[in-house]
């Protein structure tokens, strides 16, 4: 009759080793324990309590759960808004995740990620989007495709549209 | 086990069985949020204008929904600006400012007139009494360019449901109708008639009634002719 409690038992232990490790020792840890040229890319952390003003470039893959005010510069690399991001710059790299908030246009060469909880108030340009359900995003993207439109179908009316008077319909269809 | 089978006999003597009883953790005074799809006839349409423009501008009016992003910025390589109507609805609904709506819509959009490729209108004329759709359909009929299009939905049965819907484009001929509360209900649906007047300016395209009781509609502006 008291088995059942005793078999439930080893189930808490390992809910305790993701509690006992926050985030950015987590982070700190993989790099030390290997060699940089195994993890191929590096990784930077902007902690809750940092604060920015102005201008912040650089050449590696960076996560942000701080706050940032101006202009981020990663055109190479990976930018990440934690949750706890909050950011109010211009924003440059290859690809941009948000987890947190943005406000200011961000510009990616590769990818935009707005994840769930993810908010941007600004123009995102990047030839791909992503918006989870659940994120906040305002304003507007641009996708435009470098050398796309040239195989782009002709624009104009449907085959056999005489350009009919205003008002009065093309085709009607019904029970479609 | 013969006292579990006796129970649901008795409980079945007490009145017919609920759909979505087995779901009843949901809050339910929380309006369901359903999820349907629907072929879709005037998508391809709205699709087949804008491919041959360059960088299209389109201008969607429903609430940000993720896969319609990367599907028009995939398909058209295109700008999308979202002006989440429905929203603003709800805010003169909440303020008690209904009256202002026709003014509030008729200055609500800041693009340059003639600008915009195409407009995805969804749904949301139903929504609007008749100054207030004249209004928004005034507007976007400036903002189109000319030989721009506009896909609008237009409910063609009274449903009293207080929901909106988000139009989610599953591919080119299939759309996904997933509802949400709204504060406003669906008003006295338009007939084909006033429709075509509201959008005086335009010239109907293409008109399809759908099963799903919604009449699908493409509208073109006129070309400028030489």
């Amino acid at each position: 009759m008291w088995k059942r409690d005793e078999s439930v038992k080893p189930a808490t232990p390992p809910a305790q080793t993701p509690a006992a490790t926050p985030s950015a020792p987590v982070a700190a840890a993989p790099a030390a324990s290997e060699p940089r040229t195994q993890l191929g890319r590096d990784n930077v952390n902007i902690g809750k309590s940092i604060i920015i003003k102005g201008e912040l470039s650089g050449s590696e893959d960076l996560t942000i759960e701080g706050h940032v005010e101006g202009r981020i510069d990663l055109k190479d690399n990976v930018l990440t808004i934690g949750p706890n991001g909050k950011i109010k710059a211009e924003v440059f790299a290859k690809a941009v995740v948000v987890l947190g908030e943005v406000t200011g246009n961000v510009t990616a060469s590769e990818k935009v990620d707005i994840r769930d909880n993810g908010s941007v108030d600004g123009d995102i340009a990047s030839p791909r989007v992503a918006i989870a359900e659940g994120a906040h995003f305002r304003g507007a993207v641009d996708m435009q495709r470098a050398g796309a439109k040239a195989q782009a179908k002709p624009a104009g009316p449907a085959p056999g549209s005489a350009a009919p008077g205003p008002g009065q319909p093309q085709t009607q269809k019904v029970g479609a | 086990m013969a006292d579990a089978r006796s129970l649901t006999d008795l409980f079945g003597i007490l009145g017919p069985r609920r759909v979505g009883d087995s779901a009843a953790t949901v809050d339910s005074s929380v309006t369901p949020v359903t999820e349907v799809s629907y072929p879709t006839q005037a998508l391809q349409k709205f699709l087949r204008c804008l491919q041959g423009a360059d960088n299209p501008l389109i201008l969607d009016l429903g609430p940000v929904v993720g896969n319609n992003v990367t599907f028009f910025g995939e398909h058209l390589g295109c700008r999308i600006r979202v002006e989440d109507v429905a929203a603003d609805i709800d805010q003169h609904v909440k303020a008690g400012k209904l009256e202002q709506l026709p003014e509030f819509l008729a200055g609500r959009f800041t693009q340059a007139p003639g600008s915009v490729d195409g407009i995805l209108c969804w749904d949301i004329l139903d929504y609007l009494d008749r100054p207030a759709a004249q209004a928004l359909a005034t507007a976007l009929c400036r903002l189109l360019k000319p030989d721009g299009c506009l896909l609008g939905l237009f409910s063609t049965a009274d449903t009293g449901g207080q929901v909106y819907t988000k139009y989610v484009v599953v591919d080119e001929s299939t759309l996904r109708y997933r509802t949400y509360p709204a504060l406003r209900q669906r008003q006295r649906s338009l007939l084909n008639g006033d429709i075509i007047k509201l959008f005086k300016d335009l010239r109907v395209s293409d008109s399809f009634l759908m099963k799903s009781k919604l009449r699908e509609m493409l509208f073109r502006k006129p070309a400028l002719r030489a």
